[in-house]
């Protein structure tokens, strides 16, 4: 080990001598700066040379000091260029130590370690996707019972007893409640329609609402059916909407979902609650509306390019008679409903053949959606 | 149901391709789902809503078309048709009597004798083959396709078997039985609507016909009914027989009153140009005429719903092409009276009128608008609780899952007490009722994914349990985590692991559950949260706990019994927990109130103390709290030891106490002092201060 530079005390102020310690410091910083290999010595190193407080550089201002009051300026202009000379050789050590480490280097390409973070389900995934377009347009989120009366899921929404369209709803019943009224008896909310009436009960017009939440129906488990499902049900009630605000409506919320190129078509259906009904389609977001993936048939549009993704319509004023008493007099007012199945938009989004693989919490799926 | 293009053109000259043609019906709301077949084999698979049961045969659809192109219809009455008015003399040796006139309100009869009962000719057979008929017989086939074209149904009994020569409509007796056609035997209920003879039941009304007077080969005279009965009263005997047939399915969707003359003649008509013989006589009993009023339209009204000025004249010519008539004559009123087809019982209020208006202008054709921003927001602070506790189940690892709503009973008595919600018709035992506990759809999952080689698991749902009380159904919400052993193990940090006598331990794989609860449960405001090891039954009682909000329990966790896991066949240790999110929602959200960061160094003092297995820590926290320094600012444990040089029943703790003042740096004789405090209250629970 060299023996580290010390700072001389001068009393020799001529021109030689200066010369003489200007380039023996010099030496000595150029002599440790080759010895500086790493970037925690690169540290010491500067900051013996450089520090404020008793660092080489400080030291030095000694020497103007003690020098002779008729050559200090003299002495004062070598040590400003010396510590610039210094200063030079100590940074761009700094930087080149920075630049290229001695140590080793990683293999960078080694996987990260992933802390765990769980996967939203994609069916709330869709339906909280749904639910931010509406409430963009000034729909409040409620919510109702999946144990519902007779007279909510059905009769309220003009779905007389022993009308066919019953029929269609294949119902999940409570079981003993023979000795009960018929509107009274519980059975599974078939659809998400039902909080619909209890929230016109609560609230009078105008009203923007939107009801998103699960639904049963007797219908065995396959790669199309499930007992349970999800639904979002939506009704916009005013002294002035019309027919044309409903398909304005599910037309933007369309093209906000699945991107502003999409269409949307309207054909009529029906339902006992809306008049007009209307199912609507929207031009199939997965092959663009051609029909074709390549050259295979597109499946989920059935080579149609188009695809029905829900039911709507004007409310039936039957519905009012039961809600009158909260204001809502069809001959003043006017409403739209809709109701889409969230299952069915998810599988569609993400592209699945089988329903079963929303309910069975398989990880191998459910981590696909990170 | 299936339609042949072909055959419609029967009735409208279809100059489209078969192809254009199905898709203007479906812009109409007659929806062709499928077209298949070349020619004259094509065929549309239709889907016709319940309401519209006047387009479920090819009259029907073809009186749509017509009113879609603008397109004259011709009548499907034959030149011969016998129907009506050109029915012979009546020389009926039959009599009708309509008992029940609610039940009936029109029973159309024609006697045909000297036939012979023999296959069908080509023309009707390859028709009704075409959609997928079976074919029976010239009169059995007849019938069926009448029903298929004009969609009215009829049928036909060997008038030779009809005792007495009597068609009574009434409603069944007590104690009567009927054979149908499906050679069922069937106890009839006094509520059934029938069709009898002087004696007997012959036919369910509108549902089936009877066995025993069916038409044989050996049938040589026949009466065919063609009856108008009510769709209540059909639904309900079907209903009641556990029987849906096309002509059941008609009925109770509401026939056309007028057209049961047509339907007989028709069926006449086939029999006897395949069958030979003679129509001996017609009968057409009316019990009651059915109402169906005139409809007012008002043109503000279509304007006011449909949002578009449609033109009068479009609106009238709309539904003239559709069969309805105005009364008195059009006039340029924006009020108008309309008559309704007797096709269209489901035609009864201005509504319905509009809904033929804009489904015929075609719902494509509305120009779109936007209503404005309107309404009052409807508060739904629960929601934004699910969402804060969804979100950082997310961020600490766990996967959301969804079960089904259903359990059966063994798990319904294993993983809850209350009273349990059954289901009438389900879909099978497992599933028989609504469930009371998240934990058995959670175990599924879990189990899963263990049998397909999944080891590391964290899955949460956020669902809905259900139980009975006092008549009532009461729901509630409820969250469950379920989490392996090694996914618990693989997320510990090496930084918090307390036990150093072995690794991953009971202890920090507890902690690292309870720590993931107590970041859920962070989320909430409260003043104080308790844990204690009364966990349910299925839970393990040596490592689980109870959490206490304020008081209330708001949520339970720890390894799932060992018995259970045992029973279940569980590939690996599963722990669970339970979110009680009625009693967590009771809490607001905990608000944010900054305290101003301390501008003075802290100080820390560790203590290593020895203590009987029998003093928690809890114990330890509360006797140094209760000295109440002021200036503690934390008392944690930083490791635990047993065994080697710690004696039996005894463990080592090493404890760290970080002093802060927010005035001062603390003096070095202070925290000393602090600190001997400590070491005496930790003495009091008979700790053994280490070197
Ligand atoms: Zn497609």
């Amino acid at each position: 080990m060299v023996a580290l530079y010390k700072v001389p005390k001068l009393s020799d102020f001529s021109p030689q001598a200066l010369d003489r310690h200007v380039a023996e410091l010099l030496a000595a910083v150029e002599a440790e700066a080759a010895a500086v290999k790493t970037s925690d010595t690169r540290k010491a190193f500067r900051d013996r040379w450089l520090a404020r407080k008793g660092g080489i550089l400080t030291q030095v201002n000694e020497w103007l000091r003690s020098a002779p009051k008729d050559i200090k300026p003299e002495v004062g202009r070598r040590v400003n260029q010396l510590k610039l000379e210094v200063e030079k050789r100590v940074e761009f050590k700094a930087q080149q130590v920075g630049k290229a480490a001695p140590e080793s280097s990683i293999d960078i390409s080694l996987p990260g370690i992933r802390r765990p973070i769980g996967a939203e389900h994609p069916i709330t995934r869709t339906m909280e996707e749904i639910v931010q377009v509406f409430a963009r347009l000034g729909y409040s989120l409620v919510e109702g019972p999946i144990v519902e009366s007779d007279y909510y899921n059905f009769e309220a929404l003009n779905f007389p007893l022993d009308h066919p369209a019953r029929d269609t709803q294949d119902t999940l019943f409570l079981a003993n409640q023979e000795g009960k009224p018929a509107r009274e008896r519980l059975l599974l909310r078939t659809h998400t329609s039902p909080v619909q009436i209890r929230t016109m009960e609560k609230v009078g017009p105008p009203l923007r609402i939107l009801a998103a939440g699960k639904v049963h129906r007797n219908d065995p488990p396959d790669a199309s059916h499930s007992p349970m499902f999800h639904q979002i049900e939506g009704l916009a009630v005013d002294s002035d909407i019309t027919f044309g605000d409903l398909k304005g409506t599910l037309d933007h919320a369309m093209k906000a979902l699945f991107g502003s190129q999409v269409k949307t078509s309207f054909r009529p259906s029906f339902f006992p609650f809306t008049e007009p009904s209307a199912e609507m389609f929207v031009s199939c977001f997965i092959c663009g509306g051609t029909g074709r993936r390549g050259e295979e048939p597109c499946r989920p549009c059935k080579r149609t390019g188009w695809i029905e993704i829900l039911g709507c319509g004007m409310v039936d004023p039957n519905v009012f008679e039961f809600v009158k008493q909260r204001g809502y007099d069809p001959e003043k007012i006017s409403a739209f409903a809709f109701g889409m199945g969230v299952d069915r938009i998810a599988m569609l989004k993400f592209g699945l053949d089988d329903l079963q693989l929303f309910f069975q919490g398989d990880l191998r799926f459910l981590e696909q959606f990170k | 149901m299936k339609i042949s293009p072909h055959w419609l053109r029967d009735f409208v000259d279809l100059t489209p391709s078969d192809r254009q043609i199905a898709e203007d019906l479906s812009r109409a709301g007659l929806a062709v789902e499928e077209l298949s077949g070349e020619g004259s084999s094509t065929l549309f698979e239709m889907e016709i809503g319940t309401n519209r049961p006047d387009a479920m045969n090819h009259y029907g659809i073809a009186r749509e078309a017509a009113a879609v192109y603008d397109l004259p219809l011709k009548s499907p009455a034959g030149e011969n048709a016998a129907a009506g008015g050109n029915s012979p003399p009546q020389t009926a040796t039959v009599e009708i009597d309509i008992a029940d006139p609610e039940g009936c309100a029109r029973y159309t009869a024609q006697l045909i004798e000297d036939i012979q009962i023999r296959p069908s000719p080509p023309f009707i057979a390859d028709r009704l083959r075409l959609i997928d008929q079976r074919l029976i017989n010239n009169a059995a086939d007849a019938s069926n396709y009448t029903l298929w074209e004009i969609g009215h149904p009829t049928h036909a009994f060997d008038l030779d078997l009809l005792a007495g020569g009597k068609i009574v409509v009434r409603r069944a007796r007590a104690g009567e039985l009927l054979t149908t056609l499906d050679g069922v035997e069937r106890k009839l209920y006094p509520e059934d609507l029938i069709i009898a003879d002087q004696n007997k039941p012959v036919a369910l009304a509108g549902v089936m016909g009877g066995y025993d007077t069916m038409i044989t080969d050996k049938t040589r005279n026949i009466l065919i009914e063609s009856a108008w009965f009510d769709p209540v009263a059909v639904r309900k005997t079907a209903k009641r027989h556990g029987l849906h047939t096309d002509a059941s399915h008609r009925f109770e969707r509401g026939a056309d009153f007028a057209a049961t003359p047509l339907a007989c003649g028709l069926v006449t008509e086939r029999i006897l140009a395949s069958g030979g013989g003679r129509l001996r006589g017609t009968l057409d009993a009316i019990a009651r005429e059915l109402d169906q009023a005139p409809v007012v339209l008002r043109i503000a009204q279509v304007h006011r719903l449909l949002g578009t000025k449609l033109p009068t004249h479009e609106v009238l010519s709309i539904l003239k092409r559709l069969g309805f008539e105005l009364v008195p004559e059009p006039v340029a009123s924006p009020e108008f009276s309309v008559r309704i087809p007797t096709w269209r019982l489901d035609v009864e209020r201005e509504i319905d009128l509009i809904e033929e208006i804009a489904r015929l202008y075609g719902y494509d054709n509305f120009p779109n608008t936007l209503p404005s921003v309107r309404g009052v927001m409807i508060e739904n602070p629960n929601l934004l609780k699910q969402r804060k506790l969804r979100s950082r189940l997310l961020s600490l690892g766990y996967n959301e899952g969804l079960s089904l709503s259903f359990i059966g009973h063994q798990d319904a008595e294993t993983f809850s007490s209350a009273p349990v919600v059954e289901i009438a018709n389900p879909l099978s035992d497992e599933a028989s009722l609504m469930r009371s506990s998240l934990v058995p759809g959670m175990l599924a999952m879990m189990s899963y994914n263990l049998n397909r080689g999944t080891e590391n698991i964290r899955l949460f749902e956020v669902g809905d349990l259900y139980q009975r009380s006092n008549g009532a159904v009461w729901e509630r919400g409820a969250i469950c985590l379920g989490a392996t052993l090694s996914a618990l193990r693989q997320g510990l940090p090496q930084g918090s692991v307390l036990d150093k006598s072995n690794a991953a331990s009971d202890i920090d794989v507890f902690r690292a559950l309870k720590g993931d609860i107590e970041n859920l449960l962070s989320l909430f405001e409260h003043t104080s949260l308790a844990f204690d090891n009364q966990p349910p039954d299925y839970y393990d009682p040596t490592r689980s706990a109870r959490v206490w909000m304020d008081g209330k329990q708001v949520a339970q966790f720890g390894p799932l019994h060992p018995e259970i896991a045992l029973a279940r066949k569980l590939r690996q240790k599963v722990f669970i927990a339970e979110i009680f999110t009625l009693e967590l929602y009771a809490h607001g959200l905990r608000e944010v109130l900054y305290r101003a960061l301390p501008k003075f160094p802290g100080v820390e003092r560790d203590f290593s103390f020895l203590f009987p297995e029998s003093v928690s820590f809890e114990q330890m926290e509360g006797a140094v709290h209760a000295i109440g320094l002021a200036v503690l600012q934390s008392f944690q444990p930083v490791e635990l030891f047993r065994g080697h040089s710690v004696p039996l029943d005894h463990y080592s703790i090493l404890l760290r106490a970080k002093f802060q003042s927010w005035e001062r740096t603390l003096r070095e004789d202070e925290v000393g002092e602090y600190s001997r405090n400590i070491i005496s209250a930790l003495q009091g629970l008979g700790g053994i201060q280490r070197a």
